[in-house]
């Protein structure tokens, strides 16, 4: 029997994890929903996160939120250097529809049999002082290992929203979703404007991939579970709406808490195609789109 | 080649399959061809929505697994006789094809893309549900004496033979007619093609439903190849990136690149099964295609095209 | 007047922006209609509508007696309204002349083995025969120009619509499409023009329609409209 209890500690957890769901997906968010790259590689680049932020903490004893801070600027650089091939490949030769995507899937896998080649497909986790702990809120338990996540996503998401809104090389991303000629004329150049979002985008990818792993063990396999996931926060919320992403998310998250809860776990994967199908069908502009 | 001279290759081919089978050779070269021909008929299926059309499919393994289930299913309910397997798995792929078309299609091809993305999954975690079929746990066939040839390793090439050259026979077709040159104009540009007349929708759905049928009936014998059935083999990622390597490899455009990219990379990948873990097998398909993508997009079929007009 | 295209009280939405605001316009069969407005104004919104690309949020179209509001594009085209693209979009993968033979087998219905003579016809009267086995690839400007044009000819319009057909042109070959399009609508083809060079539309059209802001500020022939306040306003500011 459904007790208030169950259902309301399963909304709850729904709630924190959409805050960290929000943080999977600003990337796509960014690069799909303002750049029209359909990057599906940035699962993958996700689980690269999620493996370094276990082998600092495994080796070191690194805190795994600290190590996906640190390798930021390296991931930052990682997906610069995608962009400009896909760009010199692709999107220059106006082809991206069938070869870019092909590109990005050809590097999640590459990104995912190569990890399971280095790592085996063993299940990883990482340790810190706050995993296992949680706190009693009326009723409801509160796992820090969802809640860290959850707070440093909405950070993240916060953060996003302010460098797109206030700052000049957030704006100019901005611009370049809407009018690439008149960002020429203003004196930007677009490809490196993309290059720097993009690049925002795969760093994202490297905190995410922290915040994943604090939350529960990965395996290599585990990014083809988030594109379904991030595609449907992406469209639901609305492409290039930051806000939209994190509405977005924290319905994902509860629908799929509360999907677990009532018909367990394997069923929470089909909750995201579903959500994405039923926002393509009635209203693919999403929630906030433009 | 024109048709006529089509259907010859297409007969002598199958002849030589019938010579191969009654020569009884290494039963090893049966089960890797059937391997190879397997892929001939995946990879071409794939290239007639992702080739002709400019389609991404990336949910091959769930086309394939549902054909191969689809044969357990019926085995199980009626112990249905092989050719009925056969069209029925094609047909409940067809279907597949045509609804997530019907769902996705009308919106960005990206979006279709995505959605057999995910479709892979949610099909894996439907038949792993589904214990009638095994689940988890797998489906083992207890084969009965094979009906023809008495072996069960030569019925199966033989039968794959044939199956490989009808689906590239029908692929050439469909390339050659109407409908293929509808299919290329909507894949170099969309918009214009549907200003021109050319019914872009439908199209589009003929192709998926099409890609959609062969893909299942690839599968449709695999319960009778490997006689034990679970989900974490049929729904391998293999298949997933080789419908993509195949063609990308061999050539897009026409039915010709599939197949020399099927027989090349599948009987490298059988050759190098005995010698690397199939880990470092996929790493290094996954490496080729990238790198086809980016420095070959053309395939192998275009190098050798631009090199000739040289 | 009897219309061949009516566009009745066509408005379309952007999200929060109103892009068609309750556009009317009659084309009478075999008229040579100029569309000009500043950038911005509607006029290849207004046109995607028309040729289906585009769905409407309020008003009819109706294209030779028949409401055509809610007919997919390619259908508008096998009807006979046939659109030309501002940036050319050719097949690439096809020749010069596989490009018309989709167009004329799939618009204008001609078998396969006609379809052939039939495009060839048209790259000679356009002056493109030369270079019918390239691909657009290998083609120049003013060229790709041409091949939009001939391809659109090869769906056998009853009314074509060339969208800026002319922009970045050379004097010359603004007379050369110009002459190109007189002779179209010679054999009874009834032609909308959007351009932004005012000479090739005063000299080609019989009555012009400006657009402002998602609506028609002004109707009338070309002196007539050269010299109105309200159209001046619109380019030029107050």
């Amino acid at each position: 029997m459904l007790s208030w209890d169950l259902v309301a500690n399963a909304v709850v957890a729904g709630i924190l994890l959409g805050g960290f769901y929000a943080a999977v997906s600003l990337g796509v968010s960014l690069t799909f929903g303002l750049l029209d790259v359909v990057n599906i590689a940035h699962p993958a680049f996700v689980i690269l996160g999620a493996y370094a932020a276990y082998v600092m903490n495994s080796s070191f004893g690194l805190d795994p939120i600290l190590t996906g801070i640190v390798f930021t600027p390296l991931f930052y650089l990682i997906g610069a250097g995608v962009y400009r091939i896909y760009y010199g490949s692709f999107e220059r030769r106006g082809e991206e529809s069938l070869r870019g995507l092909v590109f990005f899937f050809g590097l999640l896998f590459i990104i995912e049999v190569g990890l399971s080649l280095k790592y085996g497909v063993d299940y990883r986790l990482v340790e810190a002082a706050y995993i296992g702990k949680s706190i009693d809120l009326g009723g409801v338990g509160i796992a820090f290992r969802l809640l860290v996540p959850c707070v440093v996503g909405l950070a993240m998401t916060l953060g996003l929203y302010l460098f797109l809104s206030r700052t000049f090389y957030g704006r100019a991303v901005m611009g370049v979703s809407q009018d690439q000629g008149a960002l020429r004329l203003m004196g930007a150049d677009p490809v490196r404007i993309k290059t720097i979002a993009f690049g925002l985008g795969i760093a994202a990818a490297s905190l995410s991939g922290a915040l994943l792993i604090t939350i529960s063990p990965v395996v290599p396999s585990t990014d083809r579970d988030y594109i379904g996931r991030v595609f449907a926060i992406t469209v639901l919320g609305g492409l290039g709406s930051i806000g939209g992403t994190l509405v977005a998310a924290i319905i994902l998250g509860v629908a799929e808490s509360l999907m677990a809860t009532l018909f367990g776990p394997s069923w929470s994967l089909a909750v995201s195609f579903g959500i994405l199908l039923l926002a393509l069908a009635v209203r693919p502009a999403g929630l906030f789109g433009r | 080649m024109r048709t006529a001279r089509a259907l010859i290759v297409a007969v002598a081919i199958i002849g030589l399959g019938l010579l191969l089978a009654g020569l009884r050779v290494n039963p090893y070269i049966y089960f890797a061809g059937y391997v190879v021909l397997q892929y001939v008929v995946i990879a071409t299926a794939w290239n007639v929505l992702g080739g002709y059309a400019g389609y991404v499919n990336f949910g091959t393994p769930a086309f394939f697994a549902l054909g191969a289930y689809t044969s357990i299913a019926l085995i199980e309910a009626f112990h249905a006789p092989l050719p009925v397997l056969i069209l029925s798995g094609g047909l409940v792929t067809a279907l597949l094809g045509l609804g997530i078309g019907y769902l996705t299609l009308r919106l960005k091809g990206v979006f279709f893309s995505i959605a057999t993305f995910a479709l892979s999954v949610v099909v894996q975690t439907l038949i792993i549900n589904w214990d009638y079929v095994g689940g988890a746990k797998g489906y083992t066939l207890i084969r009965p004496p094979a009906p023809v040839f008495g072996n069960w390793g030569v019925l199966l090439f033989t039968l794959m033979v044939v199956l490989a050259v009808v689906t590239v026979l029908v692929a050439r077709t469909i390339e050659r007619s109407w409908i293929g040159r509808g299919l290329a104009a909507l894949r170099d540009n969309e918009e214009a093609a549907e200003c021109m007349g050319v019914p872009t929708l439908r199209l589009k759905l003929f192709a998926t439903t099409l890609s959609g049928f062969f893909l299942g009936v690839a599968g449709a014998p695999f319960p009778y190849y490997v006689t034990y059935v679970e989900p974490a083999s049929t729904f391998d990622l293999n298949y997933a990136v080789n419908a993509l390597a195949m063609p990308m490899i061999g050539g897009t455009t026409t039915w010709l690149g599939p197949v020399i990219g099927a027989v090349l990379l599948g009987t490298a990948q059988q050759v190098a099964t005995v010698t690397i873990s199939s880990e470092l097998n996929l790493l290094i398909v996954g490496v080729v295609l990238v790198l086809f993508v980016v420095l070959a997009p053309e395939g192998l079929l275009g190098l050798v095209r631009r090199l000739r007009s040289r | 007047m009897d219309a061949l295209l009516e566009i009745d009280s066509v408005s379309k939405r952007f999200g929060g922006f109103l892009a068609l605001d309750r556009v009317s316009i009659r084309v009478r069969a075999g008229e040579r209609l100029g569309l000009i407005g500043p950038n911005g104004s509607g006029k290849t919104t207004l046109i995607n509508c028309v040729s289906g690309a585009l769905p409407t949020d309020g008003g009819r179209i109706l294209f030779d007696g028949r409401d055509i509001t809610r007919l997919p594009a390619h259908q508008r085209t096998r009807l006979g309204i046939v659109r030309s693209f501002q940036i050319p979009k050719p097949f690439t993968s096809m020749t010069v002349l596989e490009n018309l033979e989709i167009a004329l087998e799939y618009a204008a219905h001609a078998r396969s083995a006609g379809a052939a003579a039939g495009a060839l016809e048209i790259l000679e009267r356009i002056g493109l025969a030369a270079k019918a086995r390239l691909r657009p690839a290998g083609l120049t400007q003013i060229e790709m120009r041409k091949l939009e044009l001939a391809r659109a000819m090869a769906a056998r319009p009853k009314l074509l619509i060339s969208d800026e057909a002319m922009a970045g042109l050379s004097s010359a070959e603004v007379d050369d499409i110009l002459a190109i399009l007189f002779r179209l609508n010679e054999q009874g083809i009834t032609i909308i023009m959007i351009e932004h060079i005012m000479r090739a539309v005063m000299r080609f059209s019989e009555r012009v329609v400006v657009l402002d802001a998602g609506t028609r500020i002004a109707e009338g022939a070309p002196a007539e409209i050269v010299r109105n306040p309200a159209v001046e306003k619109a380019y030029l500011g107050e």
